[in-house]
């Protein structure tokens, strides 16, 4: 580009139906550690997109990006249209639009289960309350923890509370959602619920891009799936294609080590 | 920053990244002359409100005379000398001590029922005692008792005093401290075939120590400070010297000097303790991935 845009861009427009989500050159190094070297990545409406790839490869460093709780070193994504690299956006609104569920659920301690779902209607969204309370005690009710929404979050399975991160994820209605590896720390009988829940979120037709070591639950929920190495998008495509006929060398070395025979 | 970018897999910025860099840039310096100008508006408030008031001019004369300031100066400056020996002396003796009391009422079983339960009542005692009550007991009441080889210097009397009330303090921070650590620290040093002790003193007492720097120059701070009252007992320290020079010429003046004598000690102290807990490590892993001090 020979000249300097003169305020947040929109995304070019190439013919092509607009994602929702528009990844392209990021880049992002942890001082000498380059975790993103050049990620390009669209995420359409409805689309569910799983990323794979060992410990290190970027999964998380580019959901974070996403979420703009990293900032990137090079490159552009654009939501909705919107260049949300542009220090000029207001990066609480853009995260306002987004859900984002980690590894380790990340529930606030301090509050009752029914409060930490409800926190980001009051403060965020401006609802009342009661409000904020209803629509919190309906989204427990989606993920069938109603009954849970006077616990605190250590007094729940390690499956019930990432269901509970998840419900406080979506209350906001959030365009997107990120999900970081959210069975990784969930002993292996708990998996299943937080799974079902996922795609039972996916036949409602929520947008998802989701980093995963779960290989079966790529090939059933995911749409397509990226392998990630070394920061580089290595390999993409329809799920099915790229996890039972891999067309690049390393994501077959990948998936032989993630698949023992 | 960008230098650092830069130098990951020699990569030259594109023209929107350097837009967003001087955005950015402007951002910060906006931020900076922003700051200086508040700090200016307020600053040049408050002196007026302070200079118009009727009694100013007096008030001038009595606390802010600049040629009692230049007297005062060097005999204030020497009592002051004495208020940092204290302070060092007692700090160092307060740390060990308070740590002693800090492990004695964390043992657990049976055997150690009296240590703790003296330990107990020691900082239930002079954790409740005014510092001032103690230095004067300590201070004019061993004098009285005329035992033969026991000093009756005020700067070690007052010390001492000194030393058992903060004692109590600082025990109680190295406490809340140790039960800090998570139990499965104790269980993993356990499981390595370390015993109780060595899990205390090499998995326990480190974390403990570093989680309670902030506390714990928050207390050595107002022991600086409170190294002035050994004065009461007759100790030429600063405040002593400011009293003395203050009833020679009539004019409290010498009482601001110090206070500006012992801010300019704490200070340096408290960045000195920040620079040092910040070094990396110390305080654990606080930045990274899990941070995000760099939130927009």
């Amino acid at each position: 580009m020979s000249q300097a845009p003169a305020g947040p861009t929109t995304a070019p427009d190439d013919g092509a139906p607009a994602p929702l989500l528009r990844v392209r050159g990021v880049r992002k190094a942890f001082g000498e550690n380059l975790v993103l070297d050049g990620i390009d990545l669209d995420v359409h409406p409805h689309q569910v997109i799983a990323l794979i790839g060992a410990s290190g490869s970027g999964k998380s460093t580019l959901l974070r990006t996403i979420d703009l709780l990293e900032e990137v070193d090079d490159g552009d994504i654009w939501l909705d249209g919107l260049d949300i690299c542009d220090p000029r956006v207001d990066a609480n609104a853009v995260r306002a639009r987004m859900g984002m569920v980690f590894q380790s659920f990340n529930l606030f301690g301090h509050l009752r289960v029914l409060e930490n779902v409800a926190l980001a209607q009051r403060l965020v969204h401006r609802a009342d309350r009661a409000e904020a309370d209803e629509r919190a005690l309906a989204m427990l009710e989606r993920v069938g923890l109603a009954d849970k929404a006077r616990s605190f979050p250590d007094e729940l399975s390690g499956g019930q509370q990432q269901r509970v991160a998840i419900a406080r994820a979506l209350v906001s209605s959030p365009r997107l959602l990120l999900l970081d590896e959210v069975t990784s720390a969930l002993d292996p009988e708990l998996v299943g619920e937080v799974l079902d829940l996922l795609t039972e979120l996916r036949a409602e037709g929520r947008t998802m891009l989701i980093a995963t070591h779960e290989m079966a639950f790529a090939r059933d929920v995911a749409d397509e799936v990226c392998f990630l190495h070394h920061g580089r998008i290595h390999e993409q495509g329809p799920a099915a294609q790229v996890l039972t006929d891999p067309q690049q060398p390393r994501t077959r070395e990948f998936l032989r080590r993630m698949l023992p025979r | 920053m960008s230098d650092m970018r830069e130098r990951a897999g020699g990569h030259e910025p594109s023209a929107r990244q350097r837009e967003r860099d001087a955005i950015r840039r402007r951002a910060a310096r906006r931020s900076t002359l922003t700051a200086f100008a508040s700090t200016v508006v307020v600053t040049a408030v408050v002196v007026l409100a302070v200079v118009s008031t009727p009694g100013w001019p007096r008030v001038r004369k009595a606390f802010l005379d600049w040629d009692v300031a230049v007297a005062s100066f060097p005999r204030v400056l020497e009592g002051l000398w004495l208020n940092v020996r204290v302070l060092v002396v007692a700090a160092v003796v307060i740390f060990f001590f308070a740590l002693l009391l800090a492990i004695c009422r964390t043992l657990r079983g049976p055997v150690f029922f009296p240590l703790r339960a003296a330990a107990t009542a020691y900082v239930d005692l002079f954790r409740g005692l005014p510092l001032l009550l103690v230095l004067l007991v300590v201070g004019f009441g061993i004098p009285g008792l005329r035992i033969p080889w026991m000093t009756t210097s005020p700067v070690v009397l007052g010390g001492l005093a000194i030393v058992l009330t903060y004692s109590a303090y600082v025990a109680e921070v190295f406490r809340a401290g140790i039960e800090s650590v998570h139990p499965s620290q104790v269980a993993a040093a356990r499981s390595l075939g370390l015993t109780r002790a060595q899990a205390t003193r090499h998995v326990v007492l480190p974390q403990a120590v570093r989680r309670v720097v902030p506390p714990l120059l928050n207390d050595l701070v107002a022991l600086s400070k409170d190294s002035g009252l050994i004065s009461i007992l007759g100790a030429y320290d600063a405040i002593r010297a400011a009293q003395v020079v203050t009833s020679q010429h009539a004019n409290f003046t010498p009482y601001i000097v110090a206070g500006f004598l012992f801010i300019a000690l704490t200070i340096p102290l408290t960045r000195f303790t920040d620079a040092f807990a910040r070094r990396s490590g110390w305080l654990g892993a606080q930045s990274g991935l899990a941070g995000g001090g760099a939130l927009r």
